[in-house]
């Protein structure tokens, strides 16, 4: 008895065939498939987004990566572009080429360029660079003055959004029946076959009443606040009054102001009120008419008619007419046949973008000449930034982030490795460095911009560092990124087996040569890996940049560590702060680049792991 | 001890022959709080192979890492006592510990080469602590080293392998071949045969039999049968303590301690 109490507990047979035991596995593969359906669930999620957002940013980019230009044979004339027969490249390259580009276009339309104010619309359709590639071949090719030289002009910005689609759907409609214009200029009324047009009257009148629609519910809630505001008035004058019969001058004037307030107030939302219920009654009248011309304002769609040669703007359509105001002249008065004439209806009305009928009706006659055609933008890698969007480029900021990025590499890389090895394998254990330690991991999760102040401070204001250069754009960056490589370098020199250290002292290596030549080549694929994604963090790092001022507009591409420069990451920044729509495709272009920038450096570390990667 | 000090002048070369290649006098090892070697005292006679015996945690590597000065890489490690290689005293700040390692080579218990090709293993040590004038004698050596650790047959003709595509066996002999091409003089080897299979580890005891006519050789074993196969003198480790030194043979079959006896026989251990 006392045998079997010394054996301790006794063992217990787990009963694999019990139902007990049988739940207990079913239970233990369910959590398994549950554990791994969350994980799926979790990868699916995070490639969706990542799906979401690059097709989000290469849709926005499209449109920056072409550039719509305007094929012109352009007469290079000596008195133009180079009026003191001068054979110095200087002097060619101050000639007009502009106006020489300029006349050019006006030669498309010889009656519309009589006039100023049209030539102004008209060289308002090409970009203020329009004349730069043109400049640059007769300054290489003199020989090209007195000879004819065809040039690809860039357009506007506003021209090369119309011509991508991206100001107002454009429908370009072939006339079905006859027309027959009244005259070539001025007023004008176009003929047409009955009925022609009793659907475009439709559509118009669906806009009018929409919009008389649209007037009525504005004017019955300004008529609701109003209610509200008369009440607050009535209010307001009682109290004056209850003051003035008190005669208490205390709060009289403020009172006062408070009623003539409220009363400036009541009068202008009435005659808002007014005005709303004037338009909506006005719309709806109109959209209830029956027969006779339609008026079309600047609230419409546009509807242009290229008839004979010519750019007619419709005023008002009718069921069998069209009257209409003459943008560009038409050649004849005769009948043009079925197919021969064309309606363009551009959606969004005139008062709602940037570009004119005038120069949609240009930009149409070009295109139906086929003058104008889309092309690569190479432009916008190798220009730095404008004020135009269409001249707007990336390399002065990825040659910033270039020269920013060696002065970062050259600072972060010798004194990262230096110092972590230092610490790992030479620095007594003690106080003293444990408390560096602590300190590089904290330096570690300070917020960036702080760095920036710091950099401000230090090498801008003591040291004297030319400010918004590369030079101490490396150096803040530097500060910023050191701690990733330390502590990377640190992690990658511990994880090499000490017996490869042991090795190495035990043939009577000291423990310096141990270190460099047998423990570092060991880390140098986790050191490498360490430094590029510091590199990759701080090429995509903007707020501490924007302390030192390498947010500045920097059309030059920098050539130095000290010039002005600006980086990838601010420059989108910029871009991004800008109204117009040309500006929001360079920035996700921009984005598109920097990310391309990420991923190649990330393959690196890849590369150099397998490149340097041995086993033991 | 007193005969020698008569000798005649004539005979100090064989007198040298026959003095202790390593003497210790009061070793005592703490790491940090732990007292890990207690008061050993221990002559190892020259050309012979020494075997430490005893169970884990006994102090045995302790001891062998105390020859070479290993024991300076490890944090709150502090040796006392003395230690003499040829009536040199190894702890002498004067003696550099560089210097030391190159007298007093080691082979470690797991193979260790370094991840390069064979030959620059065994060139390290020779290059580092400039022994060949040129790339004909560092071959000359590298050569020379393979061959003494048996090894030049089987690698000959892929001197520029890395080290670590050999077999674990071929390995530990390349580790050799590596601690002999320095030319030392002591050899210290740390439980050599733990990872290798039987075939691999009788090629080293061969190896083992074959250097010894050149070099003092120190083993830490934990093959009881390894020991009585390869040494000519056992010390037996137990605690901290030298329990017993003496001729294997005497060891073997004779042991003096209860605790010798009782380990050698397996009662503990």
């Amino acid at each position: 008895m006392t045998d079997a109490a010394d054996t301790g507990p006794a063992i217990r047979v787990i009963d694999t065939t019990s139902e007990a035991a049988r739940r207990r596995v079913r239970t233990r593969y369910r959590a398994e498939r549950r554990f791994k359906l969350y994980g799926l669930a979790a990868i699916g999620f995070s490639a969706l987004f990542l799906v979401f957002l690059i097709t989000d940013i290469v849709v926005k980019a499209m449109p920056s990566f072409t550039i719509s230009s305007l094929s012109l044979e352009v007469p290079v004339k000596a008195d133009t572009v180079n009026p003191d027969g001068s054979s110095d490249p200087a002097v060619i390259a101050r000639g007009d080429f502009d106006k020489a580009v300029r006349e050019a276009l006006f030669a498309r339309f010889p009656e519309a360029s009589k006039e100023r104010k049209s030539r102004r619309v008209i060289q308002g359709l090409l970009s203020s660079g329009a004349a730069d590639g043109l400049r640059r071949r007769v300054v290489a090719d003199p020989g090209l003055i007195g000879t004819t030289v065809p040039v690809d002009a860039i357009l506007s910005d506003d021209a090369d959004l119309y011509l991508k689609g991206l100001v107002t759907r454009t429908l370009r409609i072939a006339g079905t029946t006859n027309a027959t214009p009244s005259a070539t200029s001025g007023s004008v009324t176009i003929l047409l076959d009955a009925n022609a047009l009793a659907g475009d009257l439709e559509t118009v009148r669906q806009a009018m009443r929409q919009e008389g629609e649209v007037a009525q519910e504005n004017a019955d809630r300004v008529e609701a606040s109003l209610g509200r505001y008369r009440a607050r008035l009535a209010e307001a004058q009682s109290t004056l009054d209850a003051l003035k019969s008190s005669g208490t001058t205390e709060g009289l004037a403020v009172a006062e102001a408070n009623a003539q307030k409220l009363q400036s107030d009541v009068a202008s939302l009435t005659s808002q009120v007014e005005g709303l219920r004037q338009r909506a009654e006005t719309s709806l009248a109109r959209a209830n008419t029956t027969g006779g011309l339609e008026r079309l304002d600047a609230a419409l769609p546009s509807i242009l008619i290229a008839i004979n040669g010519g750019m007619v703007k419709a005023t008002s359509i009718g069921a069998d007419r069209i009257e209409g105001d003459v943008l560009l002249p038409l050649a004849s008065t005769g009948t043009a046949g079925k197919g021969a004439w064309s309606k363009i209806v551009l959606e969004t009305p005139e008062g709602n973008r940037k570009i004119s009928d005038t120069e949609v009706a240009l930009l149409e006659t070009l295109g139906q000449a086929g003058l104008t055609r889309s092309r690569p933008n190479w432009l916008f890698f190798a220009s730095g930034d404008s004020r135009e969007a269409e001249l707007a480029g990336i390399l002065s900021s990825l040659v910033g982030s270039a020269l920013t990025m060696i002065i970062t590499l050259a600072l972060c890389l010798p004194v990262g490795v230096l110092a972590a090895i230092y610490l790992e394998e030479f620095a007594p254990k003690n106080r003293l460095t444990d408390l560096v330690e602590v300190n590089i991991n904290n330096l570690a999760a300070v917020p960036s911009i702080v760095f920036g102040l710091l950099g401000l401070a230090v090498f801008i204001g003591f040291f004297g560092v030319p400010s918004s250069s590369p030079l101490v754009g490396g150096l803040v960056l530097s500060l910023l990124v050191l701690p990733t490589i330390i502590i990377a370098s640190r992690a990658a020199l511990k994880a090499v087996p000490p017996s490869i250290r042991e090795a190495a002292l035990g043939v009577g290596a000291s423990k310096q040569q141990a270190v460099f030549h047998h423990v570092l080549p060991l880390a140098t694929p986790g050191i490498l890996t360490g430094t590029i994604i510091g590199m990759a963090h701080a090429l995509g790092e903007t707020a501490p940049l924007l302390m030192i001022g390498m947010i500045a507009f920097i059309v030059d591409v920098p050539t130095s560590f000290t010039h002005s420069a600006t980086v990838l990451p601010v420059q989108i920044y910029l871009w991004s702060d800008l109204p117009e729509v040309g500006f929001q495709a360079k920035t996700a272009a921009a984005i598109i680049v920097l990310l391309l920038f990420l991923f190649a450096m990330n393959g690196l570390a890849i590369l150099l792991r397998r490149r340097f990667e041995r086993r033991w | 001890m007193l005969d020698m000090k008569v000798m005649p002048a004539e005979d100090d070369k064989a007198a040298a022959e026959l003095a202790p290649k390593v003497v210790a006098r009061g070793v005592n090892v703490h790491y940090g709080e732990k007292h890990a070697l207690k008061d050993v005292n221990v002559d190892i006679p020259r050309r012979s192979v020494m075997a430490f015996i005893g169970p884990s945690g006994c102090g045995k590597t302790t001891f062998l890492r105390c020859i070479n000065r290993m024991n300076d890489t490890i944090p709150g490690c502090k040796v006392t006592g003395r230690i003499t290689i040829d009536g040199e005293d190894i702890s002498d700040p004067a003696l550099d510990v560089v210097q030391l390692r190159a007298r007093v080579g080691m082979v470690f218990q797991k193979p260790n080469p370094f991840p390069k090709s064979i030959y620059e293993n065994v060139a390290y040590g020779p290059r580092i602590h400039g022994i060949a004038t040129g790339k004909a004698e560092l071959d000359a050596i590298v050569i020379g080293s393979l061959k003494r650790a048996g090894l030049l047959e089987e690698v000959k003709d892929r001197l520029g392998d890395p080290g670590t595509s050999l077999s674990g066996g071929q390995q530990q002999r390349l580790c050799i071949a590596r601690a002999i091409a320095v030319g030392p003089e002591v050899i210290l080897m740390d439980e050599p045969c733990s990872a290798l299979d039987p075939i691999a580890t009788a090629r080293i005891e061969e190896l083992i039999d074959e250097l010894r006519a050149n070099f003092t050789i120190i083993i830490v074993t934990h093959s009881m049968q390894q020991a009585a196969r390869v040494s000519q003198r056992t010390a037996f480790f137990h605690l901290g303590s030298l329990v017993e030194e003496g001729e294997t043979s005497q060891i073997f079959t004779n042991p003096i301690d209860r605790r010798t006896q009782d380990y050698i026989t397996g009662r503990f251990g």
